[in-house]
């Protein structure tokens, strides 16, 4: 499928989908209550068969109050590829796991908790990965401050 | 007792059996007992500061469970400090034996953002270093690989093969191990008159040692024991566990993003994309040794015409601002997929970029291959992925 074919193929299973503007690749923002269902779509979905959670990650829109979930998924079959965008209320962002849909996902959930405070409902093993258990706040949120970030001095 | 008279029945025979039960009556059962055992973080098979936790029965591997972040640098956070041409100074300290191919992949991945065309100089240029440094990767890999089974001579050799691909890039880029020579726009200075003549000798030298290694270690048949039919990853699994590189492709699937989505001057050389079969240690050594070849193949075509031109088409130092969007984009490193995945602002640091290491995906195979094995097989399998530790914590 070319990107056009699968931009109006992927608006067509479900109404809430949108479109992303000001994006490189095929891109759509999911609304979060239909995050697993659309998913599920996507991955066993004969014609789309993305089987491969290439990346996931987090931005966070901290003036808008809002956290971003991007999931970039490749289909081996097919090769295409797309991105799914989420979002999540910034103060309290939980949201469902997609461990059951591909392996992955539970390394890249961990890392996105690690960094951003992401919930993931019915995640195997929801811990911290790269930093210590310990550690208090989540790096990448804009606002985060510990006593090792230096000033700039200019 | 003592008897005092000699006859042949009165002396009594015994049996190992007998021995090894009068052992066990003594002293505990010889029974396994399950214990955690911590693999690194030092510890030199896995390649950097690792840890592992290995859960045992005896000397069998029941689970594994890997710990990271011992050298997490928070790359990503300093990114959205630092310019755009800053952080292509950073991808150097994620796979360091991948540092002009992790350059590349940032610079492309600038480059398709802000659309600016390279001329043919730069990216014959760049193809032909990049798969320089894909011999040289794989020469180390190659080296400790036989180490880690046991065999020093492969290390020796490796290493002083790979020596000289690390002398033509400091002759040309002035440093060995973190290149910092792919720009945004070109490359950092124009190749030595004599690089093509150095790359040349060097290619006459390495392609009969190739079979060399083949002769020492591939053909041995205590390394084929020890590799086949070990760690098998099947590609169903393999490619939802998001592996790429050579372990996916070991798993019998052709992903190679140098045919699928070519860049650079990939689409205009012939090369073949080696895949395995069974996707055990045997199939991921053989695929590697098949990539050296074809890597030798790529450089032969492009090397005895290299297009004249400037090597930078940027002014040189000029700021970079991205127009706002997001922007990903992918390349095969010798390890598999590198990714950057940039959120611009439309400033001159990006709001938020993220690295897609193809490490933090290709270790995570390693809780699904190891369960059953025996430890000595865990290292193997370790090796077979191939890990650079820096690239998975960032």
């Amino acid at each position: 499928m070319n990107n056009s074919d699968l931009e109006s193929y992927l608006l067509s299973l479900d109404k809430d989908l949108v479109l992303r503007e000001k994006s490189d690749r095929v891109s759509i923002t999911v609304p979060s209550e239909k995050l697993l269902q659309v998913m599920t779509q996507l991955r066993h979905d004969r014609a789309l068969t993305f089987d491969m959670l290439s990346a996931h990650t987090a931005i966070d829109w901290s003036n808008e109050n809002k956290l971003e979930l991007i999931y970039q998924l490749y289909s081996s079959e097919h090769h295409h590829r797309i991105m799914v965008g989420v979002y999540l209320n910034r103060e309290a962002p939980v949201t469902f796991s997609l461990c059951s849909l591909w392996q992955i996902a539970e390394w890249q959930e961990r890392e996105v908790f690690d960094m951003f405070g992401v919930r993931y409902q019915n995640h195997p093993d929801l811990r911290r990965i790269l930093l210590e258990d310990e550690w208090q706040g989540h790096p990448l949120l804009k606002d985060y401050k510990d006593d090792f970030m230096l000033e700039r001095p200019w | 007792m003592v008897t005092t008279t000699l006859s042949l029945s009165s002396v009594p025979i015994s049996s190992l059996d007998k021995r090894i039960q009068s052992l066990e009556n003594e002293q505990s059962s010889l029974g396994t007992q399950e214990y955690f055992v911590n693999m690194g973080p030092q510890h030199p098979s896995t390649h950097g500061v690792l840890r592992l936790v290995l859960h045992l029965d005896g000397e069998t591997v029941k689970e594994v469970i890997p710990v990271l972040g011992y050298v997490h640098r928070g790359m990503e956070k300093k990114c959205e400090f630092i310019g755009y041409r800053q952080q292509v100074h950073l991808t150097d300290r994620l796979d360091y034996l991948c540092a002009l191919m992790n350059n590349w992949a940032i610079s492309h991945a600038i480059e398709k953002a802000l659309n600016i065309e390279l001329n043919e100089r730069i990216q014959v240029v760049r193809t032909i270093l990049a798969e320089l440094q894909r011999i040289q990767s794989h020469q180390l890999w190659w080296g400790v690989f036989g180490m880690d089974l046991g065999a020093f001579t492969p290390f020796l050799y490796g290493f002083r093969d790979r020596e000289k691909i690390t002398a033509i890039f400091e002759d040309t880029i002035g440093a060995r191990l973190t290149m910092n020579f792919i720009q945004p726009g070109g490359l950092m200075f124009d190749i030595t008159s004599d690089f093509a003549q150095k790359v040349k000798e060097f290619i006459a030298y390495f392609k009969p040692i190739l079979n060399e290694y083949d002769e020492l270690f591939s053909g041995n048949i205590i390394v084929q024991e020890r590799l086949r039919n070990v760690g098998i990853l099947d590609a169903k699994t393999a490619i939802s566990i998001g592996t790429t590189g050579p372990i996916l492709r070991a798993s019998g699937v052709a992903h190679d993003l140098r045919k699928l989505e070519p860049y650079g001057v990939y689409s205009q050389v012939q090369f073949d994309v080696p895949v395995g079969a069974t996707g055990d240690c045997w199939d991921r050594y053989q695929v590697r040794m098949q990539e050296m070849r074809e890597s030798i193949k790529i450089v032969e075509q492009l090397i005895d015409n290299i297009p004249e031109g400037k090597h930078m088409v940027m002014k040189f130092g000029a700021k970079i601002r991205v127009p706002e969007g997001v922007y990903y984009s992918e390349m095969e490193t010798a390890r598999g997929i590198y990714g950057n995945f940039i959120v611009a602002d439309g400033s001159e640091k990006p709001y938020r970029l993220h690295m897609r290491t193809p490490n933090f995906n290709n270790l995570w195979s390693i809780i699904r291959m190891a369960p059953g094995l025996r430890i000595a097989d865990l290292v193997t399998i370790l090796s077979s992925i191939d890990i650079v530790v820096p690239d998975i914590d960032r």
